[in-house]
């Protein structure tokens, strides 16, 4: 293996825009496991909106895009797995016609992670430099989980921090009723399931809520304010990275 | 059955805001996907098992003309008949000549999601025959003048208290005279209640599990044996089944049903386990005087030459609906036609037309929870995906759905524009928060703000600040 790896950083949509600290979080924890990280410009999102609506034209061109942006460096990482996922499992096979696209798809999907399985499974990470009074709970992103089998490394990592405590949040793999357009469509079931979660989180009387997708979080973190819940909700990247002096997901920034 | 899927945004609405359905919902939700889990994990060879009858179910379908075939051929051998029906209509026909042949007045039946299918209830009213469901669940429902809303457990949607009013409206006369409130009570009152219709019964009605090849034979797994009382007390028996039920041998049946309780239930295996083959032979004391098999197609054929094809592997254990928080949020009901849950995403709009059924494939986050659970390992979120790309396709999604989805994905190939119009974005938002940190309302997004709040941007894209970090930190 390169000494150096040389990692492009997928941000994702969702963070580029809502919580850049996350892209931060991310490169920060990278970088102390040896990666050289580049952001490249060109990127907007993976296609996964239209992927999931059953455009074909669409996400095929948007996939190209990705791939002829991202298939230079060693690695692809993303703070997402269903992002990573998207590149992982789907890219593949919206090519399954066109064998030099698929051929370029597969190489990409094949150095694609998701960032804490990554430095977890691939970089050797054990441990990292954090630490963080309070106790967490840990919701299981479904594309995380079951399209790429994020599910230890993610709670042996967040062991590692001194002052952390975990509590398991029962139904941990239950969808938390983002699923992208779905939240949009079907609003009302959407708002079902994700006031389940919020309560499901609340009573474990963790501290703060974690989980390794944006999308997700942006819903849990929404209902949690809706609700007026005390549970604080951020990426699991930024606790890892020890970047949690900023307000949470969905706060206000703290009087000064 | 007449579909009502198109509507299943009000039905859901309406589940949602139901308090009993919401307390079935809530027991139901945890009982059997906790079995599930429990049972698999105890059986060293679940996940092999789970390859096996894949290959079973996919070698059947490869061959299913031979194997149809055959099995007709041994099931006419054993003196019983087959009849191909094209239609639901062709075999609720069937049934009624065969009821009417026997000169039938009631007809016990044991639970069928064909019975459903076709509609076999109403028409056999019309006709003056009466139909009377034997399984608990589907004795409920039918009391209740509903239809199931899960293809395992019928009335799962209904709180014990309801049944008790319910057995205490219809049993006033003939049962115990007061409402009952232990299960046990009221399951001995349904029991004293079938047991007379079950003796005086012309027909009875089935469905089935397996039609085995080899030997003629169907089965149906049942945990209550009304099963065995329906097929085997009236002098005729029907069997009603769709043509992918077929197996080539008994061995494979017995294969499959090691995964099948354990998914659907938890159980090691049903409590009864019930094989006909044929009518009574000479000398025989029990059993009927004839026997029957509709063999129905209504869309099954068409389905095996499609990119669908791996729906007809289900074997109807009901696991991707048990273990689906969509289901478990809205219930069966809101599907709006005989099969709910994920299977019910992919077959119902394949078997009413996508137009009629558009709503199922997308009501779903593709969470993939019922493709890990599926015993047959059917690809259910893959196959909903497809759905999705034929409505686009064939421009059923909303005008203005369309329209946004298709504005994105141009901007989303456009990197410069992307950036700029997502800046205008996050710059419009922030003003908006007002620095709470949040949104309680949005233009254009009502979807996301009518149950949730938007948590509000942190301020700066990341690559614009890390641009001006030049590549730092």
């Amino acid at each position: 293996m390169n000494e150096k790896p040389q990692i492009g950083l997928f941000v994702t949509c969702l963070v580029n825009l809502f919580r850049p600290s996350v892209g931060f979080a991310a490169v920060k924890l990278l970088e102390n496991a040896g990666c050289v990280v580049t952001v490249p410009d060109a990127q907007t999102c993976c296609g996964q909106p239209a992927h999931n609506s059953g455009d074909k034209k669409n996400s095929r061109a948007i996939a190209r895009q990705v791939i002829a942006t991202f298939e230079k460096f060693d690695a692809v990482v993303a703070p997402s797995g269903s992002c990573a996922g998207m590149i992982k499992q789907h890219y593949p096979a919206l090519f399954s016609d066109d064998q030099k696209w698929r051929a370029r798809a597969e190489a990409l999907a094949n150095k694609t992670f998701e960032l804490v399985s990554y430095l977890s499974d691939e970089r050797s990470v054990e441990s990292v430099n954090a630490t963080f009074n309070g106790s967490v709970t840990y919701h299981d992103s479904c594309a995380g989980l079951r399209e790429l089998g994020v599910h230890d490394q993610p709670r042996k990592l967040l062991d590692s921090i001194s002052g952390l405590e975990l509590k398991e949040l029962p139904g941990a793999n239950v969808c938390c009723g983002f699923g992208g357009t779905f939240c949009v469509k079907y609003p009302d079931i959407s708002t079902r399931m994700v006031t389940d979660k919020v309560a499901d989180a609340a009573a474990t009387g963790a501290g703060t809520l974690l989980a390794g997708d944006l999308g997700c979080l942006l819903n849990m973190a929404g209902r949690t304010t809706r609700e007026g819940r005390t549970i604080e909700v951020r990426h699991v990247a930024e606790v890892l990275a020890d970047m949690t002096d900023g307000p949470a997901i969905g706060q206000p920034e703290k009087a000064r | 059955m007449q579909s009502q899927s198109h509507n299943f945004i009000g039905r859901a609405r309406k589940g949602l805001a139901d308090v009993d359905l919401q307390t079935a919902l809530a027991r139901f939700q945890t009982g059997f996907t906790v079995k599930r889990a429990e049972a698999a994990a105890k059986l060293p060879e679940f996940e092999a098992l789970r390859d096996e009858a894949v290959e079973i179910k996919d070698h059947s379908l490869e061959h299913l003309d031979f194997y149809l075939d055959h099995f007709a051929t041994k099931v006419e051998e054993g003196g019983g008949e087959v009849h191909w029906c094209v239609t639901p209509e062709d075999a609720r026909q069937k049934v009624l000549q065969i009821c009417q042949a026997a000169g039938a007045r009631s007809a016990t039946k044991s639970k069928s999601m064909i019975g459903e299918e076709i509609a076999l209830n109403p028409f056999l009213e019309e006709n003056n025959i009466a139909p009377i469901e034997t399984d608990l669940g589907e004795y409920i429902v039918q009391l209740a003048e509903e239809y199931p809303s899960h293809i395992i457990a019928p009335a799962v949607h209904k709180t014990k208290d309801q049944v008790s009013d319910l057995f205490y409206k219809h049993h006033k006369d003939k049962g115990a005279g007061k409402r009952l409130d232990g299960v046990e009570e009221l399951v001995t009152e349904a029991r004293g209640m079938l047991r007379e219709k079950f003796i005086a019964a012309d027909v009875g009605i089935t469905g089935a599990n397996f039609l085995v090849a080899e030997t003629g034979t169907t089965a149906i797994v049942t945990n209550e044996g009304n099963g065995d009382l329906t097929q085997i007390l009236p002098r005729v028996h029907i069997v009603l089944a769709t043509l992918e039920k077929v197996v080539p041998t008994l061995e494979d049946m017995t294969t499959i049903l090691r995964v099948l309780a354990r998914t659907a239930t938890g159980q090691e295996f049903s409590t009864y386990t019930t094989l006909s083959t044929g009518p009574k032979r000479a000398g025989e004391l029990d059993g009927p005087e004839a026997f029957h098999v509709i063999l129905l197609d209504n869309g099954r054929s068409k389905l095996l030459g499609s990119e669908y094809r791996e729906i007809l592997r289900c074997i109807k254990c009901g696991a991707c609906m048990n273990h689906c928080p969509v289901y478990g949020s809205i219930g069966g009901h809101a599907y709006g036609w005989v099969y709910p849950g994920p299977m019910g995403a992919v077959l119902t709009p394949n078997l009413v037309g996508l137009k009629e059924g558009r709503h199922l494939p997308n009501a779903s986050t593709f969470c993939g929870r019922c493709e890990a659970v599926c015993p047959v390992r059917i690809p259910l979120p893959g196959l909903m995906r497809k759905l999705r790309e034929e409505e686009f396709e064939a421009k059923l999604l909303p005008p203005r759905y369309r329209l946004s989805l298709g504005l994105w994905a141009w901007m989303a190939r456009h990197p410069r524009l992307y950036h700029l119009a997502a800046g205008f974005g996050r710059r419009a938002l922030n003003m908006l928060s007002r620095r709470q940190g949040r949104l309680t309302k949005v233009p254009f997004a009502v979807g996301w703000t009518v149950g949730r709040d938007m948590p509000a941007p942190e301020g700066g894209s990341f690559q614009a600040q890390w641009r001006r970090k030049g590549g730092r930190t």
